[in-house]
C-alpha cells in the first residue's frame, strides 16, 4: 500500500516531442486513480513513467515514500496489467503467476499458497495447467490480473486492461475490478480512453489532454463542474453541445445570445462574466438538459432548430438538430416525447446546468471558475 | 525424341488411361499422376545415396562391376565388411597410431563446439539488434550486410595470417574464433526476436527479470523452432567444413572426417571403398540430430502471447 506522487513529471523525446508536459498528481493510498484521455495525450506515457518502463525527462515520482526516478521497474514494487496480456505463452497459468515469485526467490510453499489464493479469487483454478493460447479473451485477463495481484504489490498499474474484451464482457469484467479493488485495497492507476470505465472505476478521474493533466477530481465532480471545453467535451454520450455566441445582458442580468439571435438568460452571475460581456464565447449544454417544454421560471431560454435524426434508443431518444445559424446540437429527450424529422422546434435550455467556456479548444470554464 | 519427350509422353499416356478408367472423376486422375511424380522424383534423390549404402558393403575388388548390388548368388562372396574394417585399423602418424573413431570425435566436438558458440553470441546479437535502440544501430545493420556479401574464401588468405599471427595454428580455435559471431545467425535470430511483442519484455522486467533472464527465460524459449533450425545449419556446416580444417589444422590426430575421407582417394590413394563406408558413417551423426530437432521446426510457440 502506498500513495504515489508525481510532481512537474515530463518527457521530452530525443524528437523533441513533448508527450508530457509538466504532470503533478497526487495520488492516494488504496485510491482509484483513473487516468483519462484521447490517444496520443500522453497518459499511457505518465503510466510508463510510473512503472519506469520509460525514463522521466525531468520531475521526480515518488511511491510511497521513496523517489523512484532513477530506481528499476522490478525494486519499484509495483505490477502492471497491460492492454494485450503479455502472459508467457511457453508457461503454463500456474508458472505465469509463480513466476516473479520464483525470481524473488519465495520459498516453493509459499508459491504454491499464493497462487491457488489468487486462483480461487479470479476463479482460475481449474485453468493452471493450460498454456495461455488454451485460454479465452477473459481467462487470459483473469490471468494477467492474477499475476499483478500474486505479488502484493504497493501499487497496481493498468494499461487499457480491458479493451481487447467483446463489449459485454468489457461490463462484467469492469465491475469485477470495482470488487476487486474493494477487496484489496491497493493503490491503482488505470489507464483507459473509454469514459465509462474512467466514470464508473475511478475514485478520481484525471483527464488528459495534449500531454498535459486538464482536471483531476472525482467522477461526478468532472461531469458536473468540468474546468474547460475539452473535459466538458471529452465525457459525456452523446457528447456536450457547444454553441457559439457572445455574453451580454438583459434587463439588467446576464444573457448570452446565440448566433442565431436566440437569448438565454443566464442566472445572476457573481460578478465571473463581467470581464467576457460582449466577448465571442462557446455556451455547453450537456443533451440531456435540453427540453422541449419550457422549464419553469426558464420560459424565455429556447433555441429554434430543425430536426434533422431522430434515434429512439430505448431508454430515451438522441435528436439531432441545427439551429438556425446552421449550429449543430443534440438533445437527449424521453423516449415517448413526440417530436418529428424535418419540423421546426424549440428547444429549451436548463441554464442552472448549462456552462460558459473561453473559445479554444481548452477554453476555460468560467460558469465554474468564479465559484 | 529425346528421354524427357518420351518421359513426358509417357505421363501423358498414364493419365488418359487412368481418366478413361474413372471418366466422372478426373481428380483421382491426377492424385494418381502426382503420386507417380513424386516418387520418381524421390527415387532420383534418393538413387545416389543407395548407391552410397551398396558401394560401403560391396567388396572393394567389385566396387566398379555393378552398378548397385551384386546379384544374390554373389552376395556370400560380395557382400562383406573390408571397407570398414580397413577404415577402423590404426593408422600410422607422426603422433603415433591414430584411429577412425578419434576423427568421429574431433568433428562431433569442433561441430558442437562451433553451434554452441556460434548459437550463443547469434541469439545475443539478435535480441540486441531487435529489441534493443542504440546509437548508430542502422550502421552497425549495413555494416553487417555488407560483410555478407563478401565470399569467406576470399578473406581465407587474411584470416590465416592472423592465426598464424596469433599463434593459433593447429588448435580448433583456429576454427570456432573466426566464426564465433555468425552475421548470417545473428539475421536470423533478429528476424524471429523482432514479431515477439515489446510487452512481454516489459512485463519480465516487472516481474523482477534482469536483463539476461529476460533473454533467457523468455526470449529463448519464444524463439526454440528457429533455433532449432540454426542449430542443424550450423552443425552441418561446421560438420562437412573441408577447408577450415584443410588449412588450419596439422596434426593427424586433430584432423576432422571430411578432411581424413578426403585422403583415401587423394593423389596417392585411390580406397573408393574405405571412402564411401566412411562416408556412410559420416551420414549418421548429422541424420540423428536432424530427426531429434526435427519437431522443433514445426511449433511455432509464441501463439497465444498476447491477443489473437
Amino acid at each position: 500500500m502506498a500513495k504515489v506522487f508525481l510532481k512537474d513529471v515530463q518527457k521530452v523525446y530525443d524528437n523533441g516531442f513533448a508527450a508530457v508536459k509538466g504532470a503533478n498528481l497526487d495520488i492516494a493510498d488504496k485510491e482509484f486513480m483513473v487516468i483519462v484521455g484521447p490517444s496520443g495525450c500522453g497518459k499511457t506515457t505518465t503510466l510508463r513513467m510510473i512503472a519506469g518502463l520509460e525514463e522521466i525527462s525531468a520531475g521526480t515520482i515518488t511511491i510511497g515514500d521513496r523517489v523512484v526516478n532513477d530506481v528499476p521497474p522490478k525494486d519499484r514494487d509495483i505490477a502492471m496489467v497491460f492492454q494485450n496480456y503479455a502472459l508467457y505463452p511457453h508457461m503454463t497459468v500456474f508458472q505465469n503467476l509463480a513466476f516473479s515469485l520464483k525470481l524473488r526467490k519465495f520459498p516453493k510453499a509459499e508459491i504454491k499458497k499464493r497462487v491457488s489464493e489468487v486462483a480461487e479469487m479470479l476463479d482460475i483454478n481449474s485453468q493452471l495447467d493450460k498454456k495461455p493460447k488454451a485460454l479465452s479473451g477473459g481467462q487470459r485477463q483473469r490471468v494477467a490480473l492474477g499475476r499483478a495481484i500474486v505479488r502484493n504489490p504497493a501499487a497496481f498499474l493498468f494499461d487499457e486492461p480491458l479493451s481487447n474484451l467483446d463489449a459485454k464482457l468489457r461490463v462484467t469484467t469492469r465491475a469485477e475490478l470495482k470488487a476487486l479493488h474493494r477487496r484489496l485495497s491497493t493503490t491503482s492507476i488505470y489507464v483507459t480512453h473509454d469514459q465509462a470505465e474512467a466514470m464508473t472505476l475511478g475514485d478520481r478521474i484525471c483527464v488528459m489532454y495534449n500531454g498535459e493533466i486538464q482536471q483531476v477530481a472525482p467522477p461526478m465532480e468532472v461531469y458536473d463542474k468540468p474546468v474547460n471545453r475539452f473535459v466538458a467535451g471529452f465525457l459525456g454520450t452523446p457528447p456536450m453541445n457547444f454553441l457559439k455566441g457572445k455574453l451580454s445582458t438583459k434587463d439588467g442580468s446576464p444573457a448570452f445570445i446565440l448566433n442565431d439571435g436566440d437569448v438565454i438568460t443566464l442566472k445572476n452571475s457573481n460578478g465571473q462574466y463581467k470581464n467576457y460581456l460582449e466577448k465571442e464565447m462557446i455556451i455547453g449544454v450537456r443533451p440531456e438538459h435540453l427540453t422541449v417544454e419550457p422549464l419553469a421560471g426558464q420560459a424565455h431560454n429556447g433555441i429554434k432548430a430543425k430536426v434533422n435524426v431522430v434515434e429512439p434508443l430505448g431508454d430515451r431518444k438522441d435528436v439531432y438538430l441545427t439551429s438556425t445559424a446552421n449550429q449543430k446540437f443534440i438533445a437527449n429527450l424521453d423516449p415517448h416525447t413526440k417530436i418529428d424529422v424535418d419540423h421546426q422546434v424549440t428547444m429549451y435550455i436548463d441554464v442552472n446546468k448549462s456552462h460558459i467556456f473561453e473559445p479554444g479548444e481548452t477554453g476555460k470554464n468560467i460558469t465554474i471558475s468564479a465559484n | 525424341m529425346n528421354s524427357i519427350h518420351t518421359f513426358l509422353l509417357v505421363l501423358a499416356v498414364l493419365f488418359a488411361v487412368l481418366y478413361a478408367f474413372q471418366p466422372k472423376r478426373p481428380k483421382i486422375a491426377f492424385i494418381y499422376l502426382r503420386y507417380i511424380v513424386l516418387i520418381l522424383i524421390a527415387a532420383l534423390v534418393l538413387a545416389p545415396f543407395f548407391w552410397l549404402i551398396c558401394a560401403a558393403f560391396k567388396d572393394p575388388d567389385v566396387l566398379m562391376k555393378y552398378t548397385f548390388l551384386p546379384p544374390l548368388t554373389e552376395w556370400a562372396k560380395e557382400i562383406n565388411l573390408s571397407n570398414f574394417k580397413e577404415l577402423f585399423k590404426n593408422q600410422p602418424s607422426m603422433e603415433g597410431d591414430v584411429y577412425f573413431w578419434q576423427y568421429i570425435i574431433n568433428s562431433l566436438f569442433l561441430a558442437s563446439i562451433t553451434t554452441i558458440v556460434q548459437m550463443f553470441f547469434s541469439s545475443m546479437g539478435g535480441y540486441a539488434l531487435a529489441k534493443y535502440d542504440f546509437r548508430g544501430k542502422k550502421m552497425v545493420m549495413l555494416f553487417m550486410l555488407a560483410s555478407m556479401m563478401i565470399p569467406g574464401v576470399v578473406l581465407l588468405a587474411p584470416v590465416y595470417k592472423l592465426i598464424v599471427n596469433i599463434g593459433l595454428m593447429d588448435t580448433y580455435w583456429a576454427l570456432v574464433l573466426p566464426g564465433a559471431c555468425s552475421v548470417f545467425g545473428m539475421f536470423l535470430f533478429r528476424q524471429a526476436i523482432v514479431g515477439i511483442p515489446n510487452d512481454l519484455i516489459e512485463a519480465g522486467r516487472i516481474d523482477g527479470c534482469s536483463e539476461f533472464s529476460i533473454f533467457m527465460n523468455l526470449i529463448m524459449p519464444l524463439v526454440r523452432p528457429m533455433t532449432g533450425a540454426f542449430c542443424l545449419v550450423t552443425f552441418l556446416g561446421s560438420w562437412n567444413n573441408f577447408l577450415g580444417p584443410q588449412v588450419y589444422i596439422n596434426a593427424q590426430s586433430k584432423l576432422t572426417l571430411p578432411v581424413v575421407l578426403n585422403q583415401y582417394v587423394g593423389v596417392y590413394a585411390n580406397q573408393y571403398g574405405v571412402f564411401l563406408a566412411g562416408t556412410l558413417l559420416a551420414i549418421i551423426p548429422p541424420a540423428i540430430l536432424f530427426f531429434c530437432l526435427q519437431k522443433e521446426f514445426i511449433s511455432g510457440l509464441s501463439s497465444g502471447a498476447v491477443k489473437g
